[in-house]
């Protein structure tokens, strides 16, 4: 038996599959899923972790494997690969706006990030009244991916997805 | 000893150093000094296991007896393992976790950054995810080692009493025995004694602009490359592993 699907159709219906943590953007908006084989019966799919122990991957893991027996496919294989390093210049424009509207501060464009080490925390608008009047509380927030922030201006706190 | 032995050796080194560590900073969670540092530090701690689980399940992959990244990390006991002794060195109060903390970090950062040239892709691939995430860790523990050490008389004194007990951990993460000469002779692993260069040089202006004295202790502790450890390791190692140990094979 063979699969009756074409790549793009996969990843068309891959993309219903919401971030377990994060569910305002999908999985290929975020850049984890990075590959689709299709070879007679059995469909592999290559993902990649944005963190080395994000909780969310075994999760992300068992979506895909629910999406695609709901379409009739039964036999399903989930790889991890860890080259190339997940970053967020992976995401793009549109998701980012879509962070800003669910109140994550979206990444810089630049995953190079030569301030970490120095310890300087960065500019960052808030994604809820837009003013740069802000300060970092935590390098380390809610999830792996997300720095706390708070605003100065609104005194709301915010996450930040930090640049990796 | 050939190739494929060392790499297994090494990878267990890389791998059941980040377990240990890992470990050691989740038995913060629930009890760090403020929310914020509770969250960060089980943050790097999930860092660590993830990292742990890319290193041990290669490690099983390059063994080739079949067994994956639980049964090492579960099934094994404490002389199997080759964690560096800092990594198994318990809490104590939080200057002594952070400067622990800091301690392996350096050495991680360079070790790592060393090790995403290596010539084995799989070793390469996972050096350059960890070492992003290091460099997170690293400011974090950075920036606590400057608020401690030069912070109140107490934080201080804390900090510097930490960082003497450490300090005669730290000369064996350079030691370079068959394994390491063999895998740099490869291109696989990098050289430590550059790598001792460096840490020497980052610990050295940390702990200047964190008002801290250089320790002086001359006594080094060593024996984790061959499974010498101490009497912390068995501790950390039963509560870790009572769980799988107790229920094996279980699933959730």
């Amino acid at each position: 038996m063979t699969i009756n699907y074409s790549i793009e159709e996969i990843f068309k219906i891959l993309s219903e599959i919401p971030d377990p943590e994060i569910p305002v953007i999908n999985i290929i908006e975020l850049g984890i899923l990075r590959d689709v084989k299709l070879e007679d019966d059995l469909c592999t799919i290559t993902i990649t972790p944005t963190y080395s122990g994000c909780p969310a991957m075994k999760v992300i893991e068992d979506d895909i494997k629910i999406k695609l027996k709901e379409i009739g496919i039964e036999k399903v294989k989930v790889e991890l690969v860890y080259s190339p390093a997940w970053t967020t210049d992976w995401i793009n424009d549109e998701a980012k706006e879509k962070l800003r509207a669910y109140g994550i501060a979206p990444p810089d464009h630049s995953s190079v990030d030569k301030n970490v080490l120095l310890g300087k925390a960065r500019d960052l608008k808030c994604p809820l009244c837009g003013s740069k009047n802000t300060e970092m509380i935590s390098q380390f927030g809610s999830t792996a991916c997300k720095a706390l922030y708070r605003c100065k201006e609104c005194r709301e706190p915010f996450d930040y997805f930090k640049c990796l | 000893m050939n190739l494929q032995e060392a790499k297994f050796e090494y990878l267990l080194r890389l791998g059941d150093s980040s377990l240990i560590i890992g470990h050691r900073l989740s038995e913060w969670c629930g009890h760090g000094p403020i929310l914020e540092e509770d969250l960060a530090i089980i943050n790097i701690a999930l860092d660590f296991v993830g990292n742990t689980t890319e290193l041990l399940k290669y490690a099983g992959q390059v063994e080739g007896k079949g067994r994956d990244e639980d049964e090492l990390a579960y099934m094994r006991d404490e002389r199997e393992f080759r964690n560096l002794l800092i990594t198994e060195q318990p809490n104590g109060d939080y200057a002594y976790t952070i400067a622990r903390q800091f301690l392996f970090d350096t050495y991680m950062f360079f070790l790592y950054e060393g090790l995403k040239s290596s010539k084995d892709e799989t070793i390469a691939a996972i050096a350059a995810k960890s070492h992003k995430e290091i460099t997170y860790h690293l400011r974090h523990t950075t920036e606590w080692m400057y608020r401690l050490g030069d912070g109140t008389e107490e934080s201080h004194e804390r900090m510097q009493n930490a960082v003497n007990d450490l300090w005669m951990f730290t000369a064996e993460m350079f030691d370079m025995d068959a394994v390491d000469t063999l895998l740099v002779k490869e291109g696989i692993a990098p050289d430590l004694n550059k790598i001792k260069v460096d840490w020497e040089t980052r610990v050295k202006e940390v702990f200047a602009d964190a008002t801290l004295q250089m320790p002086t202790t001359t006594f080094k502790q060593k024996g984790s490359r061959e499974g010498k450890h101490s009497e912390h390791l068995g501790f950390l190692l039963a509560e870790m592993q009572y769980v799988h140990r107790a229920h094996p094979g279980a699933k959730w």
